[in-house]
């Protein structure tokens, strides 16, 4: 029997449907430039991409998101097929602890040992939840592969269902992604459509449903719990852990919570095979990571490389180093969770386990590259203000600890730090990191700990001083008009608080008093003789 | 039911599986600090105060959520847990108003009382406070936002009588979190019925009975505890006696299957207080001054009276 493109799809015909979709994706993707055959697949050509590894992102910018024959093609839902035809549940769970596959929202718990807890679990109702309320500033990891392959999210929750017995997932996504939406919401009605989704997937006895549920733009609703409670109709607040969630979770059956990153490894990791998987990467954290590198940086964008790859490889190798032929300071990984790293430890393996030892997190998978003309103290306190902002306010040392660390913050930044302010942001720091209840109270100190630990001379500068190192700090900087001035009055012109002063053709004098420190004489200046110090 | 044992503090104990650390630490009459626990409400571990040590594990753990288990040995008064409770009563301190002076809830205030056990003071600071958003819409309770703890042990009390009340709820969010009547209505226009149960869990004087205001203060009273007689779940409410005369009557806390009401309060009024203020009741969402016939619906019972009362019926 020929299939065509309307026809369920089945355990039996999977292969032939994949072999017709191929001739076909093959005959679209000849030719066209920037994609090249590889491996029996596609890979994404280029400089920017030869350096990265891509699991994870495999079938982005190659196939039609848009159209699962596509994503059949290149071998999905053959993972999911195998499993409905020949694996037991248990065989699932067991070859996914030991594939190590590390949570990539942040945590890095093992994957396989949380389906096992919900698997032990023996009730008629349990769920399975992916992650997808991405929101640490500057990162769109989740975005990108819910966008460019979301099929491969939608086959690894039918396989975290399939393996802990849950016949019901739901996505939780942000509303800000309306793009990811749109292409969720096709997958899906396509998954159903061709009896990948719904009852008695693949013509198999499994059945399996996934709802999406949509952000409204609460930061903290990307935290397991509180997320729960957003989906039960709730406010977003973090619930307390008496129970794990894998025990008790969502409508307080057993809930497997993992991120959009996460489910995508599924589906490749068991259609490759759980060594494939094992070859890359780390003992301590195996296969790849999808690392959004933006800020001061030549090549800004998505990077998939293999765990334990070097700072200085994901930041000077592909990242191509500082912008502007500027110096590279400092990298923050994780997000407002994480912490900066100083360009002297840039040789440190990005893994779970090294980025902790170093003050950092990997978090979510964050990286804001930091140049010379970055104040971190004002990148503690931009950090903090998110945070700050994003606290739900239900525990006491996030909700007041942040807002004073924050207020010391702003003090410093304005030049009015006194003795003292540093010791309390390292105590205010230990309390808030030891006693909130959540990963995000948890973890709100991080870059402020972390800078003041790896940069504490530029806090030293700010208080003590009142100078700020990186010239960033607006209020503790002056412009200057240096001899190399030909006194051509552009910046007297320009200045809107007329603070420059002098005659033509000679040396001009900047007021300081009534300088709004605007910045509009530097850029004017033909001979670059107005400096900030 | 299986037990567990388990050494707090040194002293080994059993108690039934499924026990908090919190509830147990209690039998043995160790009192951890909470602020947000109450033995009738869902825990929510939002104050940090109840934060103990367990051996064996680096991360302080809520004793109100912590189940005890087999073996567990557990600290709750290190000079880790105390540093750390000090700070965070601080940072509470920070945001409240110095005006134990004149606050009807000292005395009975917990704020008050762990500042005093562990020695946290007010003090002078630039930053932000809570502002000062006081609602006097009601005659029966005050609700004062810039003394609010946000520990959410009122909108969990309001939540457990479904449907009739579930008023009161979490706005806004950090720093600027506030408790607010239905869509942040005032008590008067929004569907709050007054029972006051938010009032008697209220750990600290954001939400006062406002009938008690000005009368007597709790170290100079004497309490009795009175059982409601307005209808069969015989609600418990404190009578407040001053110099030998009944002046006040308060909530009890609220109690399984004792729901606590307007009503039963105001009967508990008429019949022990002396001089019993004027009731109030809502009607179209404004209070308005009513007499207690109204208030208490009695006057079918006045008309029976009065019916048996007639001479004519006088044999």
């Amino acid at each position: 029997m020929i299939t065509t493109e309307r026809d369920l799809i089945t355990i039996e015909n999977l292969r032939e449907v994949r072999e017709r979709a191929r001739v076909k994706l093959d005959g679209r993707l000849k030719g066209v430039s920037g994609i090249a055959a590889w491996e029996g697949g596609y890979k994404l050509t280029g400089p920017f991409y030869e350096k990265q590894q891509r699991v994870v992102l495999r079938n982005c910018g190659i196939i039609d998101p848009e159209n699962v024959e596509e994503y059949v093609a290149l071998g999905g839902y053959s993972a999911l097929a195998m499993l409905l035809k020949d694996w037991d549940p248990k065989r699932v769970i067991d070859e996914m602890t030991r594939s190590n596959l590390r949570g990539r929202g942040g945590a890095g718990f093992p994957t396989g040992r949380k389906w096992a807890e919900a698997y032990r679990h023996d009730v008629p109702q349990k769920y399975i939840i992916c992650n997808a309320d991405e929101g640490d500033p500057g990162a769109f990891m989740d975005r990108s592969v819910l966008e460019g392959d979301p099929h491969s999210v939608l086959e690894g929750m039918a396989i975290a269902g399939y393996a802990v017995g849950a016949d019901m997932g739901f996505i939780y996504v942000r509303a800000e992604y309306p793009l990811a939406v749109e292409r969720l919401r096709t997958a899906i009605a396509e998954a159903h459509e061709r009896g990948l989704l719904g009852e008695r997937i693949l013509g198999s006895d499994f059945s399996f449903d996934i709802e999406l549920r949509l952000g409204s733009g609460a930061f903290v609703c990307g935290e397991g719990t509180a997320l729960m409670e957003s989906i039960e109709g709730k406010r977003g607040m973090p619930r307390t852990k008496v129970y794990r969630t894998s025990h008790r979770g969502l409508w307080d059956c057993p809930t497997i919570i993992n991120n959009v990153e996460t489910f995508a490894n599924v589906p490749v990791i068991l259609e490759k095979g759980v060594d494939w998987f094992l070859g890359i990467g780390t003992e301590d954290s195996p296969g790849t990571k999808v690392f959004c590198i933006v800020g001061k940086v030549n090549n800004a964008g998505l990077v998939e490389v293999p765990m334990g790859t070097t700072i200085n490889e994901i930041v000077y190798g592909i990242g191509g180093g500082a912008a502007d032929g500027r110096e590279v300071k400092a990298v923050q990984t994780g997000g407002p969770s994480g912490g900066c790293i100083p360009k002297s430890l840039f040789d440190t393996p990005v893994d779970f386990g090294s980025l902790a030892r170093i003050g950092s997190i990997m978090g979510s998978g964050g990286m804001v590259v930091m140049d010379d003309t970055d104040c971190m103290v004002d990148i503690a306190r931009f950090f903090l203000d998110f945070t700050v902002d994003e606290s739900c306010g239900k525990c006491v040392p996030c909700r007041e600890g942040t807002k004073r660390m924050l207020e010391l913050l702003e003090k410093i930044t304005k030049g009015k730090g006194e003795e003292g302010d540093l010791e309390a942001l390292s105590e205010l720091g230990e309390v808030i990191t030891s006693t909130s209840l959540c990963g995000l109270g948890q973890t709100a100190a991080t870059p402020v700990i972390s800078t003041l630990h790896y940069f504490r001379s530029e806090y030293e500068a700010h208080v003590r001083d009142k100078k700020c190192p990186a010239h960033s700090c607006k209020e503790l900087l002056e412009y200057f008009i240096t001899e190399k001035c030909i006194g051509c009055t552009k910046c007297a012109r320009v200045c809107p608080s007329a603070c420059i002063s002098g005659k033509v053709k000679e040396r001009h004098v900047i007021d300081a008093s009534r300088c709004v420190k605007c910045g509009a004489c530097q850029a004017a200046c033909p001979t670059g003789a107005i400096i900030k110090q | 039911m299986k037990n567990v044992t388990l050494t707090i503090n040194g002293k080994t104990l059993s108690v039934p599986s499924g026990t908090t650390v919190f509830d147990a630490a209690r039998s043995l009459g160790v009192e951890i600090p909470a602020l947000c626990h109450h033995e009738s409400l869902p825990v929510v571990s939002a104050c940090r105060l109840c934060l103990v040590e367990v051996e064996g594990s680096r991360k302080l753990q809520t004793s109100c959520s912590l189940l005890a288990t087999d073996g567990m040995k557990v600290q709750t008064e290190t000079p880790r847990l105390i540093k750390y409770r000090r700070a965070i009563l601080q940072l509470l301190l920070d945001s409240h108003p110095n005006d134990c002076l004149t606050c009807q809830k000292a005395g009975e205030c917990l704020l008050q009382k762990y500042a005093y056990q562990y020695g946290v003071t007010f003090r002078e600071h630039d930053g932000a406070r809570r502002p000062a958003q006081t609602d006097l819409s009601s005659p029966y309770i005050v609700k004062d936002d810039s003394k609010c703890i946000l520990c959410g042990r009122c909108v969990r009390t309001c939540d457990q009588v479904e449907k009739e009340r579930q008023v009161l709820a979490f706005a806004g969010r950090g720093y600027a979190t506030r408790i607010v009547a239905d869509d942040d209505k005032t008590l008067e226009t929004s569907k709050c019925v007054s029972c006051n149960r938010c009032v008697s869990l209220c750990p600290v004087g954001a939400l006062l009975d406002r009938r008690i205001m000005g009368k007597v203060r709790p170290w100079e009273a004497e309490v009795r505890v009175k059982e409601c007689r307005s209808c069969d779940y015989g609600c418990h409410f404190d009578v407040y006696y001053k110099d030998g005369k009944a002046v006040a009557v308060k909530a009890r806390a609220p109690e399984p299957g004792r729901p606590l009401c307007l009503r039963g309060r105001l009967m508990t009024e008429l019949l022990w207080l002396e001089r019993p203020d004027t009731p109030w009741r809502k009607i179209g969402g404004k209070f308005v001054k009513a007499s207690w016939v109204k208030v208490l619906g009695l006057q079918r019972l006045i008309d029976k009276m009065e019916l048996l009362d007639a001479p004519g019926d006088r044999q």
